[in-house]
């Protein structure tokens, strides 16, 4: 497909998507399929026909649009009323009400901080296009950013482009995407691969999810940039079992994709090839990390290896690969179409762009969001997730998943980005948020996590599969009361021992959850301490 | 190119080895195609069994050992039987924030199993997931593969109750 092409279709389809006076969008992803939403779709389907409107009026499903808690979720894209926790009956007076005032008893304000504070770069298609409809991403500028790639840049362009637009990797460690690309461009071994790392682990995290559920065309589109820029020939998306609706939107998309010619052999007239598959994980949550999700992709157990080599010189089957998250890849097209300075001007000195956190635990709005790097955490927890319910008091947010730890309130005006949680004694991570409230116990939590760990160490090395067990042990015996106040010191010395001896990162953060609860919450576990020590 | 290498007949005339056996086809029956073999004949089987690791290891010409390692690393692959109803208790830690440990442990007392485990009538499986991502809806169950959030105890504990008191 040529570039004209592209506009052809975009054309045409824009033609077509004007032609409706209003369009009904239902949120299709997870959360609110979960919540029946296809069930309303279907209704408010029949009914726009029993009233003769299906020329007037079009139904269609999207992505998700954030506010999971709510849903199902209809959005009427001429006024851009939003209705929350729709039921099939709610059909007829929806479609009754077209084109008048919004129904109230529905309505979700969207003038509220959840809606306006988001900056929307990963998300901008989510909640808008239909994504199991290729057009409908060509009909908002998909695909431009591969053609413009293809056909106007050399592949050293490309990656100058990523350098200068300062992203790191929205996989959770932050290393610098641009450098990462030019390491494999640079590297001199015939064959080569790009890979997206899509086994979103974390509990409590779904931000890849809600992105391959909603816009998967932009990840394949990123991919496919990656690939030109690198002199990769064939892909890899490397998804959890456990996403079978995101399984599947993303072979519709990869199919349809090779219909159009934007994979496959001569994209774009050009004589760039380029194909991907679909890795389905089984569920080990080490194969996050890279060299264990590699193994697997192989078809072996995921057990990670030590680095170097890097994968970017020794990856899939030997040969240099690119690995990135899908969050990243999301973020390729619009860094292309606009620009790296561009992308550079938003966020914070060190952290640039936007980072999309998926908020849940005791919160008010839980769902998705995404914000420019430097945001507080006050803003994102007590403005856009619009505080905790039930008039109970904020304990500590949880970020960065296993691998991460628990910020207490005291510094919730820190400005998040890579570093600051980082000096927190946390992590970016992927960008779970869990926050909690006066209920959680933060012994019990820091237990859970390493119980998480415990269960999930590939059991390779001995530091994470041995240490992991004993410090689960020792956070058990605390929580029975058992514990004296020289266990807790035993604790740290293997904490740091884990950390710093683990053969991967699964067991180097392992214990990142204890020591930022003993960094802030000590006199927990110390009112845990058995009776007669105190 | 090596020529293919030949490939054991499938144990019965089940249309699930066909399945498996068109999973390794594309992959040109190359070792990489384990987990995605695995995978294939666990969706038609529901679970993993001795017969159907030997078949997979033959064909792709791997050790039945090195079949057997992967399918147990996982923890996405059963090697035994499930019940006629599945009950997944999300494991995320939202889900955990909000009860879900202790609508694990109501099931796990009513049904007298741990999770993990199938009652002995065969009926129910009780499961747990590490996370769903419908965090949003926590605490999450998936019951018989239909993901449900803002799940209370008794209405989960109702619904288990009536698989098992439903005859056959």
């Amino acid at each position: 497909m040529s570039p004209d092409e592209l506009k052809e279709i975009a054309q045409t389809e824009t033609e077509a998507h004007d032609k409706f006076e209003h369009h009904l969008n239902v949120c299709m992803a997870a959360g609110c399929l979960s919540a029946r939403a296809d069930q309303v779709k279907d209704a408010l389907e029949k009914e726009v026909k029993a009233k003769g409107l299906e020329h007037r009026c079009q139904v269609k499903g999207v992505g998700c649009m954030g506010l999971c808690a709510a849903g199902p979720l209809v959005q009427s894209e001429r006024d851009g009323t939003l209705y929350k926790e729709v039921k099939a009956e709610d059909a007829a007076p929806l479609v009754e009400n077209l084109g008048k005032k919004p129904l109230k008893k529905l309505q979700c304000r969207t003038d509220v901080p959840f809606f306006q504070k988001q900056e929307k770069i990963v998300l901008e298609n989510s909640g808008i296009i239909d994504p199991e409809r290729i057009e409908d991403y060509i009909r908002v500028g998909g695909y431009t950013a591969l053609a413009k790639v293809l056909t106007e840049m050399s592949p050293g362009q490309v990656t100058d482009e990523m350098i200068k637009s300062g992203l790191r990797g929205r996989g959770g460690a932050g290393f610098p995407t641009g450098l990462k690309w030019s390491t494999v461009a640079k590297a001199q071994n015939g064959q080569k691969y790009v890979v997206c790392n899509a086994d979103e682990g974390d509990p409590g995290a779904f931000m890849d999810r809600s992105v391959l559920e909603s816009d998967p065309h932009r990840v394949l589109e990123g991919l496919a940039i990656a690939a030109y820029a690198v002199g990769a020939q064939q892909g890899y998306i490397y998804v959890r079992a456990e996403y079978p609706l995101a399984v599947e939107r993303l072979n519709t998309a990869i199919r349809q994709a090779r219909r159009r010619g934007l994979l496959g052999n001569g994209i774009c007239g050009t004589t760039f090839n380029f194909d991907l598959e679909v890795r389905l994980g089984a569920g080990a949550f080490v194969c996050g990390e890279e060299t264990a999700l590699l193994a697997s992709i192989e078809g072996k157990r995921g057990t990670p290896r030590p680095r170097p080599p890097y994968p970017a010189e020794h990856g899939l089957w030997d040969s240099p690969t690119l690995i990135n998250n899908v969050e990243t890849f999301a973020n390729v097209a619009p860094i292309i179409l606009r620009g790296g300075a561009w992308f550079a001007g938003i966020g914070t000195e060190k952290s640039k762009g936007t980072k999309v956190f998926a908020l849940a635990g005791r919160i008010h709005n839980t769902g998705l969001i995404e914000v420019p790097m430097g945001t507080t955490l006050r803003e994102i927890i007590f403005e856009i997730g619009g505080g905790i319910p039930g008039g109970k008091e904020f304990k500590a947010v949880q970020t960065g998943g296993p691998s991460g730890g628990c910020i207490p309130a005291q510094h919730l005006d820190v400005a998040v980005d890579y570093d600051s949680l980082k000096e927190l004694g946390s992590i970016m991570g992927s960008g779970g948020m869990i926050v909690m409230d006066d209920t959680s116990d933060m012994v019990d939590v820091a237990r859970y996590f390493m119980e998480f760990c415990m269960t999930e160490s590939c059991g390779k090395c001995v530091p994470c599969r041995v240490g992991t067990a004993q410090l689960h042990n020792m956070l058990l015996k605390i929580g029975a009361g058992q514990a004296t106040r020289a266990d807790i010191a035993l604790m740290e010395e293997l904490c740091d021992l884990v950390r710093n001896t683990s053969l991967c990162g699964l067991g180097q953060t392992a214990p990142n959850p204890v020591l930022s609860t003993l960094r802030y919450f000590r006199e927990e576990y110390e009112k845990h301490l058995a009776e007669e020590v105190v | 190119m090596k020529a293919a290498p030949s490939s054991p007949a499938p144990p019965s005339a089940h249309r699930g080895w066909k399945l498996v056996d068109a999973t390794m086809r594309r992959h040109g029956r190359e070792p990489y195609a384990l987990i995605e073999a695995l995978h294939t004949a666990q969706s038609s089987f529901g679970y993993l069994d001795k017969e159907a690791m030997t078949y997979v290891a033959h064909s792709l010409h791997v050790p039945l050992s090195q079949v057997y390692g992967v399918a147990t690393f996982y923890h996405f692959f059963n090697l035994k039987p499930q019940g006629k109803h599945t009950c997944v208790v999300c494991m995320g830690t939202a889900c955990y924030i909000k009860g879900g440990q202790q609508i694990l442990e109501a099931v796990e007392h009513t049904c007298q199993v741990k999770a993990g485990e199938t009652t002995p009538d065969g009926k129910v499986s009780l499961l747990t997931a590490r996370c769903l991502g419908s965090c949003g809806l926590a605490p999450a169950l998936v019951m018989d593969g239909e993901v449900t959030g803002k799940q209370e105890k008794d209405a989960v504990l109702a619904k288990v109750e009536e698989w098992r008191s439903h005859e056959s």
